[in-house]
């Protein structure tokens, strides 16, 4: 296979074989928490893009150097330091989307994704691929949120990335707390069902989730 | 005067502000866990315990050492370098001193260190500025609002492994439409307290 074609599919593949939210349902909490409206999302999701991508191509180059032993706890360090980094970054350049979402934007550190992509493939492989892996999750991620910012923005209230568009708030429950777990619930259910009518698949993302 | 500010600091961490409902934190072990009765209520009482302890390990960090320094730009890196220390002193210690314990609690232990709930409380404690005892009844509070959570969820759950969801709902998505039910309730604490 020519390296186009591999980076291309390992980018894919963070977008639909592996979605992080509908597929492998991981990193749940912003995608509930944050997803109130379309930018919210887009700027979280830009946030863990870059912490995603910079995590992996650090990670990948550190690789031949990190013990074994201690190769979690390098991991947490190494993601823990991008964080700040954007953390920093959106606290100065963004400040009204920082106001409400700053705790998330910390507890970025935390995802399972994150962590996740540095085990399992980038303490494996090159830079290269290690960072269009990380692009792929982290787009597939951005558009996650993005989708699910889009419904409940527009359902909850008419509008989209702030620009009113219809007069009415159809289901004002929508951006309440309450209407995140709702959105989510249907969506997930939603591709489950495309899933088994279109695909054949068995319809059970994210059964084996579960942490972090 | 200061014990009843300090009860409404815990009932607000615990009913208004809840992790799970409103704030929407801790999500993949709420999850995860909550599919059987006991492990949820060995997880509550794990996690409870810890963010009460890792908060004031955090609080007590913060002020002397980090303030001092100049370090505030740190705090991440630092809560979650203290936090998974004290996860494995803790894990060690109670393997020694009460191995019955451990064969309880220790599964749930090593999963703790990377979980943005007990993060969240040492971060939430530096930019709400809580005292040291208000932090140590934040994270009590937070801590008793998970454990609420994940106990109703367990009950709920236990009884829809009955119920006949249509297949493409039944798991997770079928979880989280219950979550939202449960956090319409919820939002009818809002108004218990104004703080």
């Amino acid at each position: 296979m020519s390296n186009t074609a591999r980076y291309w599919n390992l980018f894919r593949n963070g977008i639909f074989g592996e979605n992080p939210v509908f597929r492998l349902a991981l990193s749940l909490c912003p995608a509930v928490a944050v997803t109130s409206g379309v930018k919210s999302g887009f700027l979280m999701g830009v946030a863990v893009l870059f912490v995603q991508t910079m995590a992996n191509v650090t990670t990948s180059l550190l690789r031949k150097f990190i013990n074994p032993k201690v190769r979690i706890p390098t991991y947490m360090f190494i993601i823990a330091t991008w964080v700040t980094v954007t953390d920093l970054a959106m606290a100065a350049f963004a400040r009204d989307v920082y106001a409400q979402m700053g705790l998330y934007i910390k507890l970025i550190v935390a995802f399972a994704i994150i962590l996740s992509r540095s085990e399992l493939f980038a303490s494996k492989n090159k830079v290269v691929p290690s960072f269009f892996d990380g692009l792929g999750m982290g787009v597939g991620f951005l558009l996650a949120l993005v989708i699910i910012g889009f419904f409940r923005e527009l359902l909850g209230k008419g509008s989209l990335w702030g620009i009113q568009i219809i007069d009415t708030k159809p289901l004002l429950i929508m951006i309440l707390p309450a209407g995140g777990f709702f959105a989510m619930g249907i969506l997930m259910g939603f591709f489950n069902w495309i899933d088994i009518k279109f695909f054949g698949g068995k319809g059970a993302s994210g059964a084996g989730g579960s942490h972090g | 005067m200061e014990f009843t500010k300090l009860f409404e600091l815990l009932i607000a961490a615990s009913l208004i502000n809840n992790f799970v409902f409103t704030r929407y934190l801790g999500l993949c072990i709420f999850f995860g866990v909550t599919k059987k009765m006991d492990t949820s209520i060995g997880m509550s009482v794990t996690f409870t315990s810890v963010m009460v302890i890792t908060g004031a390990l955090n609080w007590l960090i913060y002020k002397f050492i980090m303030t001092p320094l100049g370090l505030g730009f740190l705090e991440i890196v630092i809560f979650i370098g203290v936090v998974a220390c004290f996860v494995q002193a803790a894990d060690t210690i109670m393997k020694k001193v009460a191995p019955g314990l451990y064969y309880k609690l220790g599964i749930y232990l090593a999963l703790i260190t990377a979980n943005c709930i007990i993060l969240a409380v040492p971060l939430l404690n530096v930019s709400e500025g809580y005292n040291f005892i208000e932090s140590l009844f934040f994270g009590l509070g937070s801590g008793i609002g998970f454990s609420l959570a994940m106990i109703i969820m367990a009950s709920i759950r236990e009884k829809l492994e009955l119920a006949d969801v249509p297949i493409s709902f039944q798991g997770l998505p079928i979880s989280f439409v219950v979550t939202g039910l449960i956090a319409l309730a919820f939002l009818g604490f809002s108004g218990l307290i104004t703080l």
